[in-house]
């Protein structure tokens, strides 16, 4: 029953910033705030025990999504700066060395490794290819290994983030 | 007028960098090296060029007042947070589809053999 009310109130939500400015109540016209109510609790119904399939309410909990918010406008946005400067100099020069490493971020929820994946595809030089499952290891495909990384069984995590330490900030959002 | 010069400096940023990520596609000597030109440049360049529609619309928004402005603003935020998922989920889908088929990466060290074998 929770999960349902969770599903059915960020489905009406999303609608309601989808249709903003139909109408004079605050932005909206009640015609779109009742579609959107009927339409949440369908969406709820359908789609709450795939949406909530872990059945942790970790997420509902607001300051995990204000972090959230502040670590895309933040730390990702300048790594994601960072990260075309970095490729546009590599496309223009063509000096690559690629391959191929391990890395262990420790992190175990679904949401986390999903989050952690796509900041790595968006910043320099990396690209996630493979995660175990089962003992939670990322195959990160690099632009530019280092000397250092080359012998290395397992790399750090300065080996594959310089600023920032984003697998620390995706802990702190969704464990 | 200073919005004018704004919008142009995104738009001009965008199409640089899209411009490059196609020149990558034709540089680079693999698959996975392409996916980076790719997907980087081409999210990084999508999102300056929403950037632009935001700044304009905000612009238009303060002076006018039009609920439209409005509504073509949420919907090109949403549309960039959705691209900038999409598009990395994509490239990880067609990296690790590469993988599965057998397409080998160049380069100096590769990790992933170790555990594929079974």
């Amino acid at each position: 029953m929770k999960s349902v009310a969770a599903t059915a109130l960020l489905a009406f939500l999303v609608y309601l910033l989808l249709t903003a400015g139909s109408g004079h109540v605050l932005f909206w016209s009640w015609a779109e705030i009742v579609a959107g109510l009927v339409i949440g609790l369908v969406v709820g119904g359908l789609s709450a025990s795939w949406f909530c399939s872990s059945g942790n309410m970790r997420m509902a909990h607001p300051f995990r999504w204000l972090l959230l918010a502040i670590y895309s406008a933040g730390p990702l946005f300048v790594e994601i700066i960072r990260a075309n400067v970095y490729v546009s100099i590599s496309v223009i020069t063509g000096n690559i060395r690629p391959g191929i490493v391990k890395f262990n971020p420790g992190i175990n929820t679904d949401l986390g490794k999903l989050l952690l994946a796509t900041s790595i595809t968006l910043t320099p030089g990396t690209l996630t290819v493979e995660v175990d499952d089962a003992t939670g290891v990322f195959y990160v495909h690099m632009l530019n290994v280092d000397e250092k990384a080359v012998s290395k069984e397992m790399c750090d995590t300065s080996d594959i983030f310089a600023f920032f330490n984003l697998p620390a900030w995706i802990w702190r959002i969704a464990e | 007028m200073d919005t004018g010069i704004l919008i142009l400096i995104f738009l001009t940023i965008g199409l640089v960098a899209c411009t490059l990520g196609a020149v990558g596609i034709l540089r680079f000597p693999d698959v996975y090296t392409r996916l980076h030109a790719e997907t980087k440049l081409g999210t990084f360049g999508s999102i300056c060029i929403c950037l632009g529609v935001i700044a304009y619309v905000l612009s238009e928004y303060l002076t006018d007042g039009g609920t439209r402005y409005l509504v073509l603003g949420l919907h090109t935020l949403m549309a960039m947070i959705a691209l900038a998922f999409t598009n990395a989920l994509g490239a990880h889908a067609i990296s690790r589809a590469a993988y599965r088929a057998g397409i080998k990466p160049e380069g100096v060290v590769d990790r992933l053999p170790e555990v594929e074998q079974k």
